[in-house]
């Protein structure tokens, strides 16, 4: 089912111990739309992010979710979007499987265990879902993190160097769920691969504060 | 039916705790090594003397207040270092983590005591409890108000960069009136105090639970983000 994700950012400023990192961001975003957000090393992408996604508040600013127009407020976003990243963990000492069926479990989702099985196959991992992630390669925990933000059907999927330590298998694979996603939903890519840019309508270069339009 | 088939946020954060302690021996082999030596240590030192009453209900509690203090901060302070923290923000609300963390934590310290006392009782001779119900309630009480405040602090320090050191230190005042009170409380009960002789004392514990759960409740969301 197609669901209308519309984020509307009004001048988004964030300081870490009195150093701006970034100010005056504002972008809107619209249903079936993609937004790439670049900037050089420091620039704040992987911050913005953690703003859109909840995790981190913004020092000024407003940021506005809704979700088929109902607005949704900060400490329920992660309900509706996943999320993929390099710095972001998953527990190592369970298997793939057990990984997802503990997001499950805490998601409150129905336990749909042929699910999680079908999310291990799209992202090439069944064959060692019952292997323990500690064992994983980099790129294997790459792809798993893409389980972890598809399990529950976001609205919107955020990644923040999407293809970072993925094989060329690998990056098919993301574009093929950029794809799907962009059909569901919306997606918001931080990158500085211009190889990611051709999936994103619009983008932030947090280095010039450009807000370029269907780019 | 599968291990992790059930529909509780705090429950699953429980179970994925309890799950992967026993995997990691993250806590358990810290608590157990120092309840062990510790104890070892005050038989030793005790030798063939009779401590008063206060001495061994002070030094039950001392114990089982810097077992709490080595091992009840894994809770918060693992997520951290592995860094799996942002993975529970982008999965669970700051209510679900809290009391998820709780639970855990308060059936490690039950279990924990447990060791402790029955040690106790068998290498202290003359930790001889009168009057078992007010011990038991006591140290149910004491167990809960421990762990209730031990999870709070635990979710401040994981933040810090001296985490080993500021947690006793950050512990101590809020942890003060309850000390005092089970340490009371386990008195009155090896002289053979009745329940209801005991019961300002567990009014007392139940206040001090009662208010350190509602102000952790509220505090969380504040130390959870950013």
């Amino acid at each position: 089912m197609n669901v209308q994700v519309n984020i509307e950012a009004v001048d988004i400023k964030k300081v870490f111990n009195r150093r701006v990192i970034f100010s005056n961001i504002c972008f809107s975003l619209k249903e079936g739309s993609a937004l790439a957000i670049t900037g050089k090393n420091g620039s704040g992408k992987s911050t913005l992010v953690k703003i859109i996604a909840g995790i981190l508040t913004a020092t000024t600013g407003d940021l506005i979710f809704s979700i088929n127009n109902n607005e949704i407020l900060p400490i329920n976003r992660f309900k509706n979007l996943g999320f993929v990243s390099p710095y972001l963990q998953l527990y190592e000492e369970f298997t793939a499987l057990e990984n997802l069926q503990i997001y499950a479990g805490v998601r409150k989702l129905n336990f749909n265990y042929e699910y999680f099985l079908s999310l291990l196959r799209k992202v090439g991992l069944f064959e060692r879902k019952d292997d323990s992630v500690r064992t994983y390669s980099s790129g294997m925990k790459q792809r798993l993190k893409y389980a972890f933000a598809l399990l529950h059907h976001p609205a919107l999927l955020i990644l923040d160097e999407p293809q970072s330590n993925l094989d060329s298998e690998g990056i098919s694979i993301v574009s093929e769920i950029v794809k799907e996603q962009k059909q569901k939903g919306s997606v918001i890519i931080a990158t500085n691969d211009k190889a990611d840019l051709q999936y994103c309508d619009k983008i932030i270069d947090l280095d010039l504060k450009v807000n370029n339009s269907n780019i | 039916m599968n291990r992790f088939d059930y529909n509780s946020s705090v429950l699953t954060i429980f179970l994925k705790d309890f799950r992967s302690e026993l995997r990691t021996r993250y806590s358990l082999n810290a608590l157990l090594m120092f309840v062990i030596t510790t104890i070892a240590i005050i038989m030793f030192a005790i030798g063939q003397e009779a401590p008063s009453v206060e001495i061994l209900a002070g030094m039950l509690w001392i114990i089982i207040f810097f077992s709490a203090m080595s091992g009840m901060s894994r809770s918060f302070v693992s997520e951290e270092e592995r860094g799996t923290v942002m993975t529970l923000h982008l999965i669970a609300t700051p209510a679900s983590v809290y009391f998820g963390k709780l639970l855990f934590n308060l059936v490690l310290m039950i279990s924990m005591n447990f060791v402790t006392v029955v040690l106790y009782f068998l290498v202290i001779p003359n930790f001889v409890v009168r009057s078992f119900d007010v011990f038991v309630v006591t140290m149910f009480l004491g167990t809960v108000g421990l762990s209730c405040s031990a999870t709070i602090i635990a979710a401040i320090i994981a933040k810090s960069n001296t985490k080993g050191t500021l947690y006793p230190v950050l512990s101590f005042p809020i942890l003060l009136p309850l000390l005092l009170t089970v340490i009371s409380a386990t008195k009155m009960a090896i002289e053979g105090a009745t329940l209801s002789m005991a019961s300002g004392e567990f009014q007392i514990l139940a206040s001090h639970i009662l208010v350190i759960t509602a102000a952790s409740y509220l505090l969380f969301d504040y130390v959870w983000k950013d």
